[in-house]
Formats: C-alpha cells, sequence, structure tokens
C-alpha cells in the first residue's frame, strides 16, 4: 500500500430476497491506487467489511463477461472500470439496469441468454457443405471474415442491455446482443441459415425496434458496436423483403 | 431436493464439457445430457486462452514431429501412445470447429493460417488472433444450443459425486439462482471442471479456477497424477499476472533484461536469434518451462528490472508495428494499456513468471476414464497423459476438444451398456451432502477465509515455485495441514441460501486446499529434477538431475485411507512406444543432436 493512501466512498446497492423486502443502499470506504478496479474495490468490501456482498466475476480481464454493473449509473464491467477515474467524486455501484435483481448486484440474466440462444446462432451450412470431411476448411479470405469478425467479439455481459431504452420500454425487443450475432452469422460466408433466421430479425421485437438511439454502442467494453449491425441487420431484413415480395416463398 | 434423471451428467461447460456435450448429442440424441455448469457456459476460463490450438496442417509437419515435441517438451513423462492419438485426432477436432463457425485467422487464399509457438518445432499453431479460447469457447457454446438433449444446469454448484457399488452414478449440486439443492442421477459422470491454480497467489486465473473437479475425484478415492507439475509461464503482466500470450513471442517478440540483454542465449536456447525473425525452439521460442527458470536465475544474478510492483524483466513487440501488433495481439495490446498503462506499440510490456497450468490431474486413461467405474475426466482437471513435466503451449486449447470428442464417445457407450437407476442409497447420499453444506452454517469459528486463502497462496508460491528444496516444501506442507485446521472455524456471516457466495466460496476454498496439498506431497516425493519440477537440494546436489533410474514414472496422490489428513503418495509406470527418454535440448544443441541422431540412424 502507497503511503499516499486515497480512499473513495463507495455505495452499493443491496438486496438480499430473503430478508429484505426491497433494496437499500450500503457505503464503505475504500482504500484505492491508481490500478484499483471497482472489481478490487468490491474484493476489499466482501473480504473487509460485508462479507455477505454477492456479486458474479471471474477472468478479470474484460473477457469472461461476468461482472457487467452501473457505476454512477453508466453500464461498466466492474474488472476494466478504475477508481482513479472517479477521483474527488463518490461512486455508486448498482446491478445492470433492465434486468430483475436477483441479489445485491446480481442480475437474473435469462432473458439475455434465451434471446442469444433463440436466434439461431450457430452455422447452418447449405445442402453441399453439409457434410464437409474434417480434414479441410471453408475457404474464408482475410476481407471475408472482416464481414462479420467486429460483431463475433460480443462477451454477453448485458452492459447493451442495460443501456437500451427500447429494451426499458418494451422487453421482448430481441435487444442489441441478441440481433448483433444474429448479423454476425449471416454475414459469415459458410452460413446459409439467414432464411431461418429471418423472422428474429423483421419480427416486431426485431431489428425494426430499436430506434438507432446508440447508446449500446457507447457502453460496449468490446467495441462490437451492436447499434451498426442492427442498422446493418435492417438494410438486410428490407432487402429480404423485397426479394420475398418478388419470389415468394415456395 | 429435486432430482434429475440424466444418461449423462457432465460437470463445467467450458471447452471441453461443451464438445462432450455436443458429442454425446449427436451420437444419440435420445441420452438425456446434463451439463453443469457453475457459472453460464461462456464464462468458464477456455474464455482467457489467447495464442492458439496445435494441429498439424502444413506440408513441411508432421504427425511425428508433434509428437516428438510434445514427448521432448514433457521431458518424457508423457503416455506415449495418448499422445500419438492426441496429434493425430488435433487436426480433425479444429477443423470441425471451423466448420462449427469458429473464427481461426486466415492466409490470403483463406485457409487457415498457423503461427509459431514455444517448443514447437514448426510453426502449427492455429490462431484466433490473441482470443482463441474466447473464440473457441463461445463457437461451441453457440452451436451446442441446437441440440434440445443437452440440458443445461447454469450457476449450479457440485458439492459431492454419487458413488453406489464402487461406480459413479451422478451429482449433487446446489442451484445458485434459485437456492437449492438436486440430485442429478446418470449412467456417466464427466469431469470438465478446469485447472487449480487458484492454488497459488500469482496466476493468470479467473476466480473460478478452485479444483473443484479434481477435488471431489480425489475424495472419492481416484488419485490425482503428477500434481507437482505446475506451469509457470513465462509472461504474466506484472502486478495482476494476466496472461501475455506465448503468441507475442511467436510474433516475434523478444525478452530483455535490465541491460537491454537478450538473456536466454544463456540457459542453453541460443544462439541469438536476429530481432524479427524468431526460429521455432531457439531463445523466445523455448519452452515454458526453462524460460521461467531463466528469469528466476536471472532475478538472482540481480539483471531483472526493479518496478514498484516487483521485479520484470521487458518484453519488447515495439518492432512489430502497429499495424501488425493490432491485427495479431489485439488483445494483449488492450490488457497492457488497461491493466498496465503501457502501449505495447510503443514501449515494451514488463512481464514475469506466473502459475498457468496444472500438468497433472484425475488419472484418467486414453479414454478418459478413470479407475472409478462411470467417472470420466477431460481438460485441465485431467491428466490423461499428453503433457508429461510441462505442456508445451497451444496443447491444452486442442487437448479439450480432442478429449472432450472421446470422453463423450466414450459415455455414449456407457450410456447404452447401463439400465436406468435409481435407489434409496443414492438419495440417501444426495441429503447427506446437503447435511454437510449446511452444516457449514452452524459453525461459530472466527477464523477468516480470504486470509486462509492467502496464506495457502504464499506458501504455495514459497514452496512449490520454479525452483524446490525440501525444507521450504516441507514448510510448506506444515502451512497447508495447519490451514486445514483452522478452515473448519470458518462462520460465516451470510445466511441466505440465494445466490450466497461466501458460502459456496468456503466450499471451493476447501476444494483448493486438498489439491494444493497433493500438489506439494507429490512435489517434495519426487527427488529429482524434471520439466516445470525443478529442485536445488539433495545430497551433493542430486536432485537437480533428472533421474530416469528412479523417477521415468508419474505420481499419484491418493486421498489416505486411515483418517490421515494428508495425501498418500504412490506411482505408476510411464506407457513408451518409440521415443526413448534422450536429454531435452533447444537451440543450437537440438539441431546438433538431431544431426547425430539422423547419421546414426543412416549409419545403420
Amino acid at each position: 500500500m502507497e503511503a499516499t493512501q486515497k480512499t473513495m466512498k463507495v455505495t452499493v446497492l443491496r438486496y438480499r430476497p430473503e430478508q429484505d423486502k426491497e433494496p437499500w443502499e450500503q457505503t464503505f470506504d475504500v482504500p484505492y491506487h491508481k490500478d484499483t478496479s471497482v472489481l478490487e474495490a468490491l474484493f476489499y468490501i466482501k473480504d473487509n467489511f460485508e462479507p455477505s456482498l454477492s456479486f458474479r466475476w471471474s477472468c478479470r480481464m474484460a473477457v469472461c463477461g461476468s461482472c457487467g454493473m452501473m457505476v454512477n449509473g453508466v453500464p461498466h464491467l466492474a474488472c476494466k472500470t478504475f477508481l482513479r477515474d472517479y477521483e474527488g467524486k463518490d461512486m455508486k455501484i448498482e446491478p445492470l439496469a433492465n434486468f430483475p435483481i436477483e441479489r445485491d448486484l446480481v442480475v437474473d440474466l435469462s432473458d439475455l441468454i434465451e434471446k442469444i440462444e433463440r436466434i439461431k446462432p450457430y452455422i447452418i451450412p447449405d445442402a453441399k457443405n453439409a457434410n464437409m470431411p474434417l480434414n479441410k476448411n471453408f475457404k474464408q479470405t482475410p476481407m471475408q471474415m472482416e464481414a462479420y469478425l467486429q460483431f463475433a467479439q460480443c462477451i454477453n455481459c448485458g452492459c447493451c442491455y442495460a443501456a437500451c431504452p427500447q429494451y426499458k420500454l418494451n422487453p421482448k425487443f430481441i435487444g442489441p446482443a441478441a440481433l448483433t450475432l444474429l448479423y454476425r452469422y449471416n454475414t459469415d460466408n459458410r452460413d446459409a441459415g439467414a432464411k431461418l433466421r429471418a423472422p428474429f430479425l423483421n419480427s416486431e421485437e426485431g431489428a425494426w425496434s430499436c430506434t438507432f438511439v446508440g447508446y449500446c454502442s457507447e457502453v460496449c467494453p468490446k467495441h462490437v458496436d451492436p447499434s451498426s449491425a442492427i442498422q446493418l441487420g435492417k438494410k438486410m431484413s428490407a432487402t429480404d423483403y423485397v426479394f420475398n415480395m418478388i419470389k415468394p416463398e415456395h | 431436493m429435486e432430482k434429475y434423471q440424466a444418461d449423462v451428467a457432465i460437470v463445467g461447460a467450458g471447452g471441453t464439457g461443451l464438445r462432450a456435450a455436443i458429442a454425446v448429442a449427436q451420437a444419440d440424441p435420445k441420452l438425456k445430457v446434463a451439463l453443469i455448469s457453475k457459472v453460464y457456459p461462456m464464462r468458464s476460463h477456455t474464455v482467457a486462452a489467447e495464442g492458439g490450438a496445435a494441429g498439424v496442417v502444413r506440408d513441411d509437419d508432421s504427425y511425428q514431429k508433434h509428437f516428438e515435441d510434445t514427448v521432448a517438451g514433457g521431458d518424457w513423462l508423457c503416455e506415449q501412445d495418448v499422445v500419438e492419438k492426441f496429434v493425430r485426432q488435433a487436426p480433425q477436432e479444429l477443423y470441425q470447429l471451423e466448420h462449427w463457425g469458429c473464427p481461426w485467422s486466415r492466409k490470403p487464399d483463406g485457409d487457415v493460417n498457423v503461427r509459431r509457438f514455444g517448443g514447437m518445432k514448426v510453426p502449427r499453431t492455429w490462431f484466433a488472433a490473441d482470443k482463441s479460447g474466447f473464440h473457441m469457447l463461445h463457437t461451441l457454446y453457440q452451436t451446442s444450443v441446437q441440440f434440445p438433449s443437452i440440458h443445461r444446469f447454469d450457476e449450479h454448484f457440485v458439492l459431492d459425486l454419487l458413488e453406489e457399488d464402487g461406480e459413479c452414478r451422478g451429482v449433487v449440486c446446489y442451484d445458485l439462482q434459485n437456492g437449492v439443492f438436486r440430485q442429478i442421477n446418470a449412467k456417466a459422470v464427466f469431469l470438465a471442471t478446469g485447472g487449480a491454480g487458484r492454488c497459488y497467489l500469482f496466476n493468470t486465473h479467473g476466480g473460478i479456477v478452485t479444483g473443484d473437479g479434481m477435488a471431489l475425484a480425489y475424495r472419492h478415492g481416484v488419485p490425482l497424477r503428477d500434481m507437482e507439475f505446475v506451469q509457470y509461464h513465462p509472461t504474466g503482466l506484472l502486478g495482476c499476472g494476466l496472461l501475455m500470450t506465448e503468441g507475442c513471442r511467436g510474433e516475434g517478440g523478444v525478452l530483455y533484461n535490465k541491460d537491454g540483454y537478450r538473456y536466454l542465449q544463456d540457459y542453453g536456447l541460443g544462439p541469438e536469434t536476429p530481432v524479427g525473425k524468431p526460429q521455432n525452439k531457439y531463445m523466445e521460442l523455448g519452452p515454458r518451462d526453462r524460460l521461467s527458470q531463466a528469469f528466476w536465475n536471472e532475478s538472482k544474478k540481480g539483471r531483472t528490472i526493479k518496478y514498484p510492483l516487483g521485479e520484470a524483466v521487458h518484453l519488447d513487440l515495439t518492432h512489430l508495428g502497429e499495424k501488425y501488433l493490432h491485427e495479431r495481439l489485439p488483445l494483449i495490446c488492450e490488457l497492457a494499456m488497461t491493466y498496465s498503462g503501457v502501449d505495447p506499440v510503443k514501449a515494451p510490456v514488463p512481464v514475469r513468471p506466473v502459475v498457468h497450468y496444472t500438468m497433472g490431474g484425475i488419472e484418467t486413461d486414453g479414454n478418459t476414464a478413470t479407475r472409478m467405474p462411470g467417472l470420466y475426466a477431460g481438460g485441465e482437471c485431467a491428466s490423461v497423459g499428453i503433457h508429461g513435466a510441462n505442456r508445451l503451449g497451444s496443447n491444452s486449447l486442442v487437448e479439450t476438444i480432442v478429449f472432450g470428442k472421446i470422453g463423450g464417445d466414450a459415455m455414449v457407450e456407457r450410456a447404452h451398456n447401463v439400465k436406468d437407476f435409481d435407489s434409496a442409497e443414492l438419495t440417501r447420499q444426495a441429503e447427506a451432502a446437503e447435511k454437510r453444506a449446511l452444516s457449514l452454517f452452524d459453525v461459530k469459528g472466527t477464523e477468516s477465509m480470504s486470509k486462509i486463502r492467502h496464506e495457502m497462496g504464499q506458501s504455495m508460491e514459497d514452496g512449490v515455485g520454479i525452483y524446490r528444496e525440501e525444507e521450504s516444501m516441507q514448510k510448506t506442507i506444515d502451512v497447508l495441514k495447519n490451514l486445514q485446521k483452522r478452515i473448519v472455524n470458518v462462520g460465516l456471516t451470510d445466511r441466505g441460501r440465494v445466490f450466497n457466495t461466501e458460502w459456496m466460496n468456503l466450499i471451493e476454498l476447501g476444494y483448493t486446499l486438498d489439491v494444493a496439498q497433493c500438489m506439494v506431497h507429490s512435489a517434495i516425493n519426487r527427488k529429482e529434477s524434471r520439466g516445470s519440477h525443478q529442485r536445488l537440494d539433495g545430497p551433493d546436489g542430486a536432485y537437480k538431475q533428472r533421474d530416469d533410474v528412479n523417477f521415468l514414472k508419474h505420481s499419484l496422490a491418493f486421498k489416505s485411507t486411515d483418517g490421515a489428513d494428508e495425501p498418500r503418495i504412490d506411482y505408476s509406470g510411464v506407457k513408451i512406444t518409440t521415443f526413448q527418454p534422450a536429454k531435452r535440448v533447444y537451440g543450437a544443441e537440438a539441431e546438433a543432436a538431431e544431426k547425430a541422431r539422423k547419421a546414426a540412424q543412416e549409419a545403420k
């Protein structure tokens, strides 16, 4: 610990379903230095003040997606957010917005998971490639990969859903991460499943629900830019629509 | 207690567990698969693997070369028949992932590209930039959702295995989200719980890597094999220990000491190769154990660089240029910037060795079966026999999918040959496990869990680190023994049942402590130096050498049956097929040795 140890007032939202009627706040003085992350501040609180505080975490390196939470009202990964950037202010940590609170900083993510799994997030090859032998790969040039690679970087942390005004109004909206994943597979030259995903993309809860606020892209800790994937998805959906008017499905 | 009747239960939903689940689902969709994980699948620590996965694809490569690199890299403590099978199945599993959508980095012609890795003679490491584990895991998870026979139990923490007539028949787990217990009966149980890096203080691991599966098997009489072999990765970020992939060096990164000198040439890895021209098995592309040992020696010589956070050497990538770094190593750039404040494009990154991998694990045969019928294990938690005394980088990611698949197939066969069952005895065991877990709430002690965790981690670093001695290992043994006494006096403050992480962490810590004991007891009994297990002691320093006469054998750590609170160490033979033990050499020495071998063969 450095001699000139600073401290910050950190307020954490608490909710224990078996004993609390409603959420409440608890404040701690947390010492920090230039490298202290919000996650480490939570470790400090759990080890020294309040062992009953629950939060999800694992990798500490912004890739497992466990520790999405609200820091001063903005969705962040706790492991990639640092107290130094809030110097001179107090800090308030709350569970991700727009999800039901399960306990303390742990939210119920089942809606996000269900949507990710609903949109058929896997390669659906066309008939001629269905049984490609296991000693050759699909041809995919770096340029073809470039078309979807950014949209394959999502870590499923849920920050974009916490940021999305549309999801807040209409929880049926498939939402940024799942629509991005849909677009990622539709754009992969190994895939031929766009038609099977069209009902999700084109549905009322699909891409057209998005009002292009773009806050999802702003908060995404991996710079996936879901907002742009959804706009590209709309384009895909419109093309699909026109195409289907000319040549109806057999 | 709720009960679920499965055919196959898989504990852990990382690379290995997911691959096994898909294998079962594809082989027989009628078999019910329970896929149990204490986290959501995509949180599993496979996600953090960076560099890539080895599989022979180039014309100038061969299975034989991959086999030889692996066996020599493991200092001849590998099961050679298993390695033979492994290198042959590696490429097809990698192609399988490619077909499932994994974005392996490509050559301009659209075929998969490979990169150099440490200890590998030919470039054979498939990579998805430096997020190989992330992309493999998400590809497997996303692929798995199309199989309705896979029933996931996300955020379910396994408390015990169920066992009847000497066979494994299921598991009992705690559902974090709902705060209830579940008994899951199964004809085959597969442990795929990953490593145990959290035994140590300074590690590359996520908080979930607590050795659960290893401890579960051990407590049921299945031995943990070769647990003394713990890999220190040479390039962890100073301070936090986050991994700077070996891919950094594969792409041409170099290591300097405080004098700006590429010190690896002093440790049998030279001669120095030109900067920007990495050469397989030379210098920075030596194996991990040798590189970590070189750091230790540099530190003794006072040639490391002193930072407020500790000693380091410099990993220099600046000569690779911004464009190349951002294409090949984007995560490394992000991590170094975020957690170290260093931009690798502009400045060298301070790094030091950090605990990264457990070569040992649950003893299995080449088909992932343990000696307990019905119990299987794969991935890092298992010792299937391919890593020996030192794992080569990029062999473990491919291990997850090769042995996930093999394990899945083996379990299908067993499930077809075992009738449905349930019994009062299994219910009794499940209820007993629940009761045991709940009894932790009755403890009124004042011991601190975080102190015990910290003391364990520090004592493992002190006693069972890069170099080892009898005296310091004995000290660690004593510390751990004492911690086992103290852990039963940890009083819980959290009385809730829903998402009680304090309670779960205490049970995890119990697992980790058991595994740590297996590591140090296996280590103190291995009176030689081999791979990642290096000793400085013995009569006239005798343990500094490899001793094939007495120790070309696997250690087995058994839970004592006589009530002792420490493991009993035994040994088993090593399967050698075609590659006889020889001196393990790298750099120019390796090339000379190979020439001599070829000449001798021709002379015959």
